[in-house]
């Protein structure tokens, strides 16, 4: 990658402010087949998110594509990562939280009785805002995961190739005994992202995961996220509104309504949500008008 | 661009700034009460030491370590009150380490945050404060008449073992405590169970802070007086112990002894046990401190 100037004329207009719908043109590109022709890999069925007896979250039906990346953007506190965390069932841990509604991984209700949350979450992983790597090596920090669940393959080939599809190998090869702490921040959120794909997951979630990232780090981030998204399907959430014009696929527009609840307001291809929205709330927000 | 509610006349510099002078003296005086805190508690220490040198080093020697008591201070040596403190001390850390750790864990990983739990918080670090006789008269009722151990160093090792577990459980929970949540959701979202992430996760991320917190609490069991007093280990004894059967001493109350006798040899016998303790000391603390940087050594947050 050329560190001097990343990608230099989409970055060159994005101090505008006003036209994010420009930068659409990459994404298009590099847009294969329609999505609608794609298999559906999660899909919500009118679900609602509580924390004790606060709705968070009400009535979101969407679906998520395979091989695809879907963004979701909003305000702060719309409940995106409310959302996000239901679909690995990290909110089980949340003592007050409780679902309704239905939400399907490959046709299984993850929700439905008899399905326990620690094995959902090997197939939906998950890569959080701050780069969370464990106290430990490099190498144990990637190998954690396999052996928890039980792996039983060659360790050192799965952390090496875990760590090469997270495009972290040429930077950690002679540091895999080295702490996973003592990385900078953009690695060790790759490192984070290398073991999330050690377990070999369906679906990865992402929660913000460049908001504590320095630009250039940001960037390897998202071009990553284009690699991973030919084996994986990949769900970001984001505050960065360039970020989801230039790396997503889908789009999903949140806000909140009156009763601090959060809803869908559109979803649809990145391309058109950015530069024909239906919804007045969403041209809103994508322009830079609020949120 | 003076403010707009001042009268005229008077600047923002006049109003804000008479005080300035005052406001530097007062930091300064109390950096100077700060030092002199430090200054206190450093000349005791140099006085102490002082003391016990100067009383205790003619008495240190080979003989001394490797003797018994003797009623004639110049053949008295200190062999089974050490390797009686030792003993504790091997015995309490044994017994502390996975009941305190297993109770830390359960306080900050599996107990709800419900009246009962909150309660029992209050109460182990209440526990911690309670006077360390009372464990004495405790452990004289249960370990040495109930449960039959007799006056043995085995019910002394269980009365320390009951004083420093309050102690092992509040500094092992503030460890557990200190690991940041993220940790605690990376290892879910790899799915891992509780226990995996208990175990793979926190534990090493939370063991610098639980081991130093035994050593040190080890320390304090070696120290001990006043309970062992009362679950006999204020006796003679000129063999070395047997964990679960028989008399034992512990440094402290050798000590104890020793400086009560009124000759002024029996004195300097004393001086020179104190300084066996506080080598031991000193060596637990050192221990405490590289546990610490060894365990550590990959965690930075």
């Amino acid at each position: 990658m050329n560190v001097e100037s990343p990608d230099a004329p989409v970055r060159a207009s994005s101090s505008g402010g006003v036209g994010p719908a420009i930068r659409i043109a990459a994404a298009g590109e590099r847009r294969g087949t329609e999505d609608t022709e794609r298999q559906t890999v999660i899909e919500l069925q009118d679900l609602s998110c509580y924390y004790g007896a606060f709705r968070a979250v009400r009535n979101v039906s969407l679906e998520v594509r395979k091989q695809r990346i879907t963004a979701l953007i909003g305000p702060s506190g719309c409940g995106k990562s409310t959302l996000i965390r239901t679909i690995n069932r990290m909110n089980d841990l949340v003592p007050s939280y409780r679902t309704e509604g239905k939400l399907f991984l490959d046709g299984q209700d993850l929700y439905g009785s008899g399905v326990d949350p620690v094995a959902v979450r090997r197939r939906v992983g998950m890569v959080f805002q701050k780069p969370n790597p464990f106290p430990k090596t490099v190498w144990e920090n990637v190998a954690f995961g396999p052996k928890i669940n039980g792996y039983k393959g060659d360790l050192n080939e799965l952390v090496e190739r875990s760590l090469r599809r997270a495009a972290l190998w040429d930077d950690v090869k002679d540091k895999l005994k080295q702490s996973g702490m003592a990385l900078s921040g953009g690695q060790q959120q790759r490192l984070c992202i290398a073991r999330t794909i050690a377990v070999d997951p369906e679906v990865i979630l992402m929660d913000e995961p460049c908001s504590s990232l320095d630009p250039r780090s940001t960037l390897q981030i998202e071009e990553l996220m284009a690699e991973l998204k030919k084996e994986y399907t990949i769900v970001i959430v984001t505050h960065n509104m360039q970020q989801a014009a230039r790396a997503s696929d889908t789009t999903i527009f949140m806000t909140m309504g009156e009763d601090r609840a959060g809803y869908v307001v559109e979803q649809g291809e990145t391309v058109g949500i950015f530069t024909n929205p239906q919804n007045q709330l969403t041209e809103d927000y994508v322009s830079g008008r609020f949120g | 661009m003076t403010a707009t509610t001042a009268t005229p006349g008077t600047t923002a510099r006049d109003r804000f700034e008479p005080a300035l002078m005052r406001r530097k003296l007062t930091g300064t005086f109390f950096y100077g009460a700060c030092i002199g805190a430090i200054g206190i508690l450093f000349f005791a220490l140099l006085m102490l030491l002082y003391d016990v040198l100067s009383r205790g080093l003619p008495w240190l020697d080979p003989d001394f370590i490797s003797g018994v008591p003797s009623r004639r201070p110049e053949r008295a040596g200190i062999l089974p009150a050490l390797i009686g403190s030792l003993q504790i001390g091997v015995i309490v850390g044994i017994l502390t380490f996975p009941t305190g750790v297993a109770a830390a864990i359960y306080l900050s990983e599996y107990a709800k945050d419900n009246r009962l739990n909150r309660a029992l918080r209050t109460n182990i670090s209440n526990l911690s404060g309670v006077p360390s006789v009372i464990y004495g008269i405790f452990g004289l009722a249960i370990f040495v008449r109930a449960l039959g151990f007799g006056f043995t160093l085995m019910a002394g090792a269980l009365t320390l073992t009951l004083l420093i577990l309050p102690v092992v459980i509040i500094a092992s929970l503030e460890a557990l405590k200190a690991v940041p949540d993220s940790q605690r959701e990376g290892a879910y979202a790899l799915g891992a169970s509780r226990w995996q992430m208990v175990r793979g996760t926190l534990m090493p991320a939370a063991a610098p802070g639980i081991m130093t917190g035994i050593i040190l609490a080890m320390a304090r069991a070696i120290g001990e007086t006043a309970p062992l007093i009362l679950v006999g280990a204020f006796t003679f004894v000129t063999f070395l112990p047997n964990p679960i059967e028989g008399g034992y001493t512990v440094l402290p109350i050798q000590v104890y002894q020793w400086a009560g006798r009124p000759q002024p040899d029996f004195q300097g016998i004393s001086a020179a046990a104190i300084i066996v303790l506080l080598v031991l000391m000193l060596v637990l603390n050192a221990l405490a401190l590289i546990v610490r940087i060894r365990l550590s050594r990959h965690i930075q947050w």
